[in-house]
């Protein structure tokens, strides 16, 4: 089926295009605000995206395979992303992953099987003095050990509100229609 | 000596709402601003040269030099990209700026933009950051609302916006070409140089691409005027000026993002500012300024008889007791970088620390070039080897071999970033990989450990 924007989200597109000299400036911008509203980046997005700029799929393609925020595959409720980078080891994070790993039931990579949970390695994520760190959704959680983890879990598996999710839009928020 | 505490660019950390226009306004924002208004670009730019601030993302440049590069194109505009792509392993500064003081950034982007004539500015903030992607966006909006942006500044007839634009996940993005390329909607791959960015830079126009600390020193340095700001470093006679933030992480008791002079030496940022290392264990050794550059001993001693050398002046003393300035740790062999330390203890295995940094650069390098792409990710193969026991000393070889290989071959330097860090680490520790053929490392990785 055929993908297209909510209203909502199209004002954003909207707001932005403007700020650019080419459309195709657009195009990590729109896949942020495409993923947010569809979880992730298939064929029917890269050619909403496509269209709508006016660019070829091959060159969305090109950019949803480059960045690693966007997910060609569909993820769980929740994206927990792992800090694996240097100082983040150095202060615990192996211990972090393998705990992540068996509270959740998966390794790295994968999604748990009731869709909660999706667990990912990534590379530094500008928070090396509170290692070890996770950023789950769109938040960061520093100094972790592994009985704060359960409570971190806990919550996120409790929390039912629509607008925290692992498909998080950076940009949603940014641009906020009719607000100048 | 005591390492000075300046707060300067660090003033507004810690004060409630510390984001918002009004706390800014209250202690003293936007006045630089306003002092700006009444200079000529040119004079802006004279300041900023006599501040010899030096960018603050890695490679150093004088700020002023740069921004006397831009080359204007008849009936193209200028442009600015701020580069707020942090992501050097290790480095964690710009994060707490943007987080804490957005509206310093906006006010020095707003006198760069008014130094160099530019009526877009692009913020260019890595896509992971939602909090400081969320702050600044609101600071431009609040600024927007008071009058400090939009179609005229302050009542002055100059147009200006700011656009901030979040990545989407890639190391290479913070290479100022590759910034370029993503934020014109393509693969961030690094472009060939030149045409530099001063030239042909951001949709083709002359741009001029600073890093957010950079720009959020520059309404100190109009504040205070630029020779003042320079005299605050410790090496001001060196041309590397004023105060800046640095950062420390890893085996330390109060691992954190620091503001001082510049020229404080590692052994001050290490000790006074970052509480020494955890648990009363020695140092083993120390990355001076983000993965990319090599790492530093204490007992390594510097070698300098000749008083022409750069370093005489620190003969005979411990690596770690020589200011931390562009030049200086250049000449160390090594890089001032970021300026954010990461400190490995007596218990730490340097293969496995190298096994982790070549990891990220495989994971990270773009693809682009063959030395790069494949050079990472076999430096990292074999470092693996070394972890698990199952090198050869044939290895040791082909790592150095590979390593020395990607050096000087690529179009970016995030291939020199890679070989320069393992080629430092099997010079000072090669007894370590050594001594690792055909027995495993340790585990690590523990919280506790």
């Amino acid at each position: 089926m055929a993908f297209e924007l909510t209203p909502d989200r199209k004002a954003i597109l909207d707001e932005l295009l403007p700020r650019y000299p080419t459309k195709q400036a657009l195009t990590i911008p729109l896949l942020h605000i495409c993923q947010e509203q569809n979880g992730h980046i298939n064929e029917d997005v890269i050619a909403y995206v496509a269209k709508t700029l006016g660019i070829s799929t091959a060159d969305v393609q090109g950019v949803v395979t480059f960045y690693t925020l966007f997910m060609q595959k569909k993820v769980g409720r929740n994206v927990i992303w792992v800090c694996r980078t240097l100082s983040c080891e150095l202060a615990g994070a192996r211990e972090i992953t393998h705990c992540l790993e068996k509270k959740l039931g998966v390794h790295c990579g994968e999604t748990t099987k009731d869709g909660e949970f999706t667990l990912l390695k990534a590379e530094c994520l500008a928070a090396c003095a509170g290692g070890p760190m996770i950023q789950l959704n769109d938040r960061y959680y520093e100094n972790l050990t592994p009985e704060k983890l359960d409570e971190i879990l806990d919550e996120a598996r409790k929390r039912r509100d629509d607008k925290v999710k692992g498909a998080f839009s950076p940009v949603g928020i940014l641009a906020n229609p009719g607000s100048k | 000596m005591p390492v000075e505490n300046p707060r300067i660019l660090t003033k507004n950390y810690g004060t409630p709402q510390s984001w918002t226009i009004d706390a800014y306004e209250r202690s003293g924002g936007y006045s630089a601003l306003r002092k700006a208004l009444t200079m000529e670009p040119a004079k802006l730019v004279e300041e900023v040269k006599a501040a010899n601030l030096r960018g603050r993302g890695g490679a150093g440049f004088p700020a002023g030099m740069k921004w006397g590069f831009l080359k204007p194109v008849p009936g193209k505009p200028n442009y600015i990209a701020v580069n707020a792509d942090e992501g050097e392993p290790g480095t964690i500064k710009d994060r707490t700026l943007m987080e804490l003081d957005p509206h310093r950034c906006v006010e020095g982007f707003i006198i760069a933009a008014l130094a160099l004539d530019v009526h877009s500015v692009y913020c260019y903030i890595r896509g992971e950051l939602v909090l400081a992607i969320r702050r600044m966006e609101e600071a431009v909006r609040e600024a927007r609302r008071k009058g400090y942006l939009g179609d005229k500044v302050l009542g002055k007839d100059f147009k200006l916006d700011i656009v901030i634009h979040a990545g989407a996940g890639a190391y290479i993005c913070g290479e100022e070409t590759s910034l370029l390329n993503s934020l014109e909607g393509l693969r961030g791959e690094p472009r060939l140089k030149p045409p530099f960015p001063a030239v042909v830079g951001a949709f083709g126009a002359p741009t001029i691409v600073n890093n957010l600390e950079t720009l959020a020193t520059v309404p100190t340095i109009i504040e205070m005027g630029g020779d003042n700001f320079s005299k605050l470093s410790r090496l001001h006679d060196l041309k590397d000026g004023g105060v800046r933030l640095y950062g420390v992480s890893g085996h330390v008791n109060k691992p954190g993002v620091y503001e001082a002079p510049v020229g404080i030496t590692l052994r001050e940022l290490i000790e006074d500012l970052g509480g020494g290392v955890r648990k009363g264990r020695k140092l083993k050794a120390v990355i001076p300024g983000g993965s990319s550059t090599p790492v530093l001993r204490e007992q390594d001693l510097v070698n300098a008889p000749d008083p022409k050398h750069p370093l005489h002046r620190w003969h005979g003393k411990s690596h770690l007791d020589v200011p931390m300035g562009v030049d200086t740790m250049r000449a160390l062999g090594t890089m001032l970088g970021t300026c954010c330390a990461i400190v490995m203890d007596e218990t730490t295995s340097m293969v496995r620390a190298a096994e982790n940094l070549m990891l990220f650069y495989a994971h990270e390098s773009c693809g682009q070039c063959t030395p790069c792409r494949e050079g990472c990710a076999w430096m990292a193969r074999l470092c693996t080897k070394f972890a698990n026991g199952t090198a050869t000393r044939q290895d040791l070889d082909t790592l150095l071999d590979v390593a020395n290989n990607i050096m000087g071959n690529t179009i970016c330097a995030l291939g020199d970033g890679a070989a320069m860090p393992m080629l430092g680490i099997l010079k000072l520790f090669r007894h370590e990989f050594e001594a690792a053929i055909g027995h495993e490392q340790p585990s690590w990785g523990g919280v506790n450990a």
